[in-house]
């Protein structure tokens, strides 16, 4: 069949990602609920026409993996074969491949891939051979480290790992953060007495400058020794490849025998099913097939099919309807001193049109919080397989839009508590039975506004937080005394776990517990200008709440005036404000403070610190009263002009870092006005 | 669009042994600067004082809803101020995404300069030191020094 295919493939293109979608969602719910009869028929329907279109297209290996999953589903449905985690995670694996071929029809133009490794797998599946399938899932490690014995030399870090969504979550993380991702393999000296001892110290020196994500064997098995002389690792880090191998090297007894720099374009989700009891693919050929898998993804470069607007474009375009209201306001003022009356009509009109206008404006900017939550329930999945936990894992409110600035920043601190409701928060399903509660967990993520701001919410039904063990880790951190950690309560407990170098994590695992903490998370809310909060009751669950602010780019402000200058201080930084005269000033230390309602308040003068020409009016004077870092500080203006809604911009290269300002405004007059810094002004 | 483009192009260059400038007063010096890079020349606008500046940063002004960081050359390079206030400008510069302004004393024209007429150097002419000039110009008796903008910025 040679006819042109080539106009639909965009369409086929477009068809198969909508319906590779709905199939993992789909699957997911199946998962969660076995006879949830229209997920699978659902999802029948979904695998048939894909493997209609790819017949019609001439996808022959497409079509044909599709066929036979199709089999496997058709008997799901008929009731032959019944509904089990080793029939889902086969069917996902066949999804992740599809996904694949479908990337390289789109970047390469053909999707030739050889796929009988998976066919053979779901030959069995659907022979109701489980325990093949249960064996293979067993014998994947034997193969393995078979695969790495056979190709000595060729062995490479993806044969090695096994990389589920949430390694790449992470590793793409990393890099955007601009650290390496490496590959290391370490040998320990055959005569070594502790290798567990060195294993830990190679962890160790990993740790002083990174992160090891994942290691083989597992990083219990390091701990308790249990493992030959060699152990592999991934590690993040912002060392370069010399200075780590150096840091390794520098251990007695041990060797590193490779060290690879990873690029996560070059690594593929999930290694193909292979080997099966009946009809053994050999080794060899796996290998090929993988290589193959993995030549593909390299050179996946993803064709945009929407249209992305640069932000900048839509800064601009807020910029001029600034202006445009600038210049309403000198109209109107014109209107007033001339008194025609004819020109307030039409200043009404043109008064909604721009308060319409700046609201669409802002509007284009917001998008929904699906975006970040969407990759979740896959990343939760894996997670709690890895794991060994069961969850239910439950999304309200993913059409909460935030503004994209925000939207961009949040993944990576969900990642972070995600996880840490998984491993540290969730018990094991023998715990929880033992302690009177379902064996599966249920941890929700929840979106919400309130007011100006979105409250983004982690809950998890796990064991709460044992403030008893972060009293002691603080007490042998050195933080707090004995004494002191005995009149702990529990608030005070818990703000130590936003400390840098907290880990409570008894057992240290290949998922948390290995240095990047809620510190981390902490300080990322706070440059978008949020708060995080946390609720837990003991053996009932933890809640950790984050506060953002709608919008960066907008924000309310008090306009306050000095000598003559005018500032505008963020309101979320002001706690309240006061009338005094120089009378009510007394000196303390030498430092100028008045006395609040009982307390002593500091005093800062915003002309002395910002160097202002003039002097104070002593007359009347106002306070506005400051946060900084839980502190309270009084900020001395001469007068409180009003409360505005400010566009935030910035004050470009030139003077980036000006400590205490934070941005600029163009105010109603056409003037520029700067934004004060609470955080480093003093 | 395509046409304009071309126009300015061929205006800004000429052929390859002339260079447009635009000349202006700093103090009782005459100084030019390339117009490739001008943008705009505007009035002095209304200046915001941007406390815990560099020195040399005499404020921010809006432009059309755009924040634009000014310098003041005087100060720099420690320069009497002269002339009439109302002649005063500033001249905008963009260079990549930087945007910046610089006041003048005066404006005096926009002159069309023979490379061979620049004459490269070490000696300082002026009051701005040699690392700041790109060279001298000598055109009908009169000098003209032509400012770096970028070492002047300090991109």
């Amino acid at each position: 069949m040679k006819m042109d295919m080539s106009q639909y493939l965009d369409v086929f293109l477009e068809e198969s990602k909508e319906h590779i979608e709905s199939l993992n969602q789909k699957l997911l719910d199946l998962e969660k609920n076995p006879h949830d009869i229209p997920a699978l028929n659902e999802i029948f329907r979904a695998a048939h026409t894909l493997k209609g279109m790819s017949s019609t297209m001439g996808f022959d290996d497409l079509a044909d993996l599709t066929h036979h999953m199709e089999n496997v589903l058709s008997d799901l449905k008929e009731g032959l074969l019944p509904v089990n985690s080793g029939v889902i995670d086969v069917i996902f694996k066949c999804f992740d491949r599809i996904q694949m071929m479908v990337d390289k029809i789109e970047t390469e133009g053909s999707g030739e891939v050889d796929n009988r490794d998976l066919i053979v797998l779901l030959e069995n599946v659907k022979a109701g051979n489980f325990e093949a399938a249960a064996i293979l899932e067993e014998t994947i490690t034997e193969v393995k480290s078979a695969v790495g014995q056979t190709a000595e030399g060729l062995q490479s870090y993806q044969e090695a790992f096994d990389f589920n969504e949430y390694d790449i979550t992470v590793i793409k993380e990393a890099e955007s953060r601009n650290l390496n991702v490496y590959y290391v393999k370490v040998q320990i000296d055959e005569q070594c007495m502790m290798k567990a001892v060195r294993a830990f110290m190679a962890f160790k020196a990993v740790e002083e400058e990174g992160e090891v994500i994942k290691s083989i064997p597992s990083a219990q098995d390091l701990d308790e020794g249990r493992f030959e002389s060699e152990f592999e690792m991934l590690v993040i880090s912002g060392m370069d490849e010399d200075e780590l191998k150096g840091k390794l090297a520098s251990i007695t007894e041990v060797n590193v025998t490779d060290i690879k720099k990873i690029n996560v374009d070059s690594i593929t989700m999930t290694k193909p099913q292979i080997q099966t009891v009946v009809n053994a693919v050999t080794v060899e050929e796996v290998k090929s097939i993988q290589a193959e898998a993995d030549d593909s993804k390299k050179t996946a470069h993803k064709v945009k099919q929407t249209v992305r607007v640069d932000i900048e474009r839509l800064d601009n375009l807020m910029n001029l309807v600034g202006e445009l209201v600038m210049h309403k306001g000198r109209l109107e003022q014109i209107g007033a001193t001339r008194k025609i009356t004819e020109l307030n009509e039409t200043m009404e009109q043109i008064d909604r049109i721009t308060t319409d206008l700046q609201s669409v404006v802002m509007k284009v900017r917001m998008v929904p919080i699906e975006q970040v939550f969407n990759r979740f329930p896959r990343m939760v999945r894996d997670l709690a397989k890895e794991l060994d936990k069961e969850v239910d894992f439950l999304i309200e409110g993913k059409e909460t839009e935030l503004d994209r600035t925000v939207i961009d920043e949040i993944g990576d601190p969900l990642v972070h508590l995600l996880r840490n409701a998984l491993d540290h928060g969730m018990e094991s399903p023998e715990e929880r039975v033992r302690n009177g509660k379902p064996a599966k967990g249920t941890i929700v993520l929840r979106a919400r506004h309130e007011g100006n701001n979105v409250y983004i919410e982690v809950e998890d039904d796990g064991a709460g937080i044992n403030t008893q063990r972060i009293s002691e880790k603080a007490i042998e951190k050195g933080w707090i005394s004995e004494k002191e950690a005995e009149t702990l309560n529990r608030e005070e407990a818990i703000e130590f776990l936003f400390r840098s170098g907290f880990s409570t994590a008894k057992t240290v695992t290949d998922v948390s517990g290995r240095g990047v903490g809620l510190d981390v998370v902490k300080n990322k809310i706070e440059s978008l200008n949020g708060e995080i909060f946390v609720d837990s009751r003991p053996g009932q669950g933890t809640r950790f709440r984050i506060k953002l602010p709608l919008t960066l780019a907008i924000i309310q402000a008090l306009m306050v005036s000095v000598r003559g200058e005018i500032y505008a201080v963020p309101l979320s930084s002001v706690d309240e404000t006061t009338m005094i005269k120089g009378s009510d000033i007394k000196m303390v230390q030498n430092q100028e403070v008045i006395m609040l309602r009982g307390s002593v308040l500091p005093l800062y003068r915003l002309g002395q610190l910002l160097a202002v020409p003039g002097e104070d009016n002593d007359e009347e004077m106002y306070v506005v009263v400051v946060r900084k870092a839980e502190r309270q500080i009084g900020l001395v203006v001469q007068t409180l002009i009003g409360q505005q809604e400010i566009v935030i911009k910035s004050l470009g290269k030139l003077m980036a870092g000006i400590p205490g300002l934070a941005g600029a405004i163009v105010a109603g007059d056409g003037y520029v006005r700067l934004i004060l810094d609470i955080a480093t002004l003093f | 669009m395509e046409d304009t483009q071309n126009v300015r192009f061929k205006g800004a260059v000429g052929n390859d042994d002339e260079i447009q400038v635009v000349a202006f007063q700093l103090g009782r010096e005459e100084y030019a600067v390339e117009i490739l890079n001008v943008q705009e020349i505007n009035r002095l606008l209304d200046i915001t004082r941007v406390p815990r500046a560099e020195h040399h940063i005499e404020g921010v002004v809006n432009l059309r809803g755009n924040i634009i960081p000014v310098i003041n050359l005087h100060r720099k390079f420690n320069l009497q101020a002269s002339g009439d206030e109302d002649d005063k400008r500033i001249i905008v510069f963009q260079f990549d995404d930087v945007k910046a302004g610089i006041i003048v004393d005066e404006v005096s024209e926009v002159l069309r300069l023979h490379t061979s007429d620049i004459e490269d150097t070490e000696r300082v002419y002026g009051s701005i030191t040699a690392e700041h000039i790109r060279g001298v110009a000598k055109v009908e008796g009169r000098l003209l020094i032509l400012l770096d903008l970028h070492k002047i910025l300090d991109l």
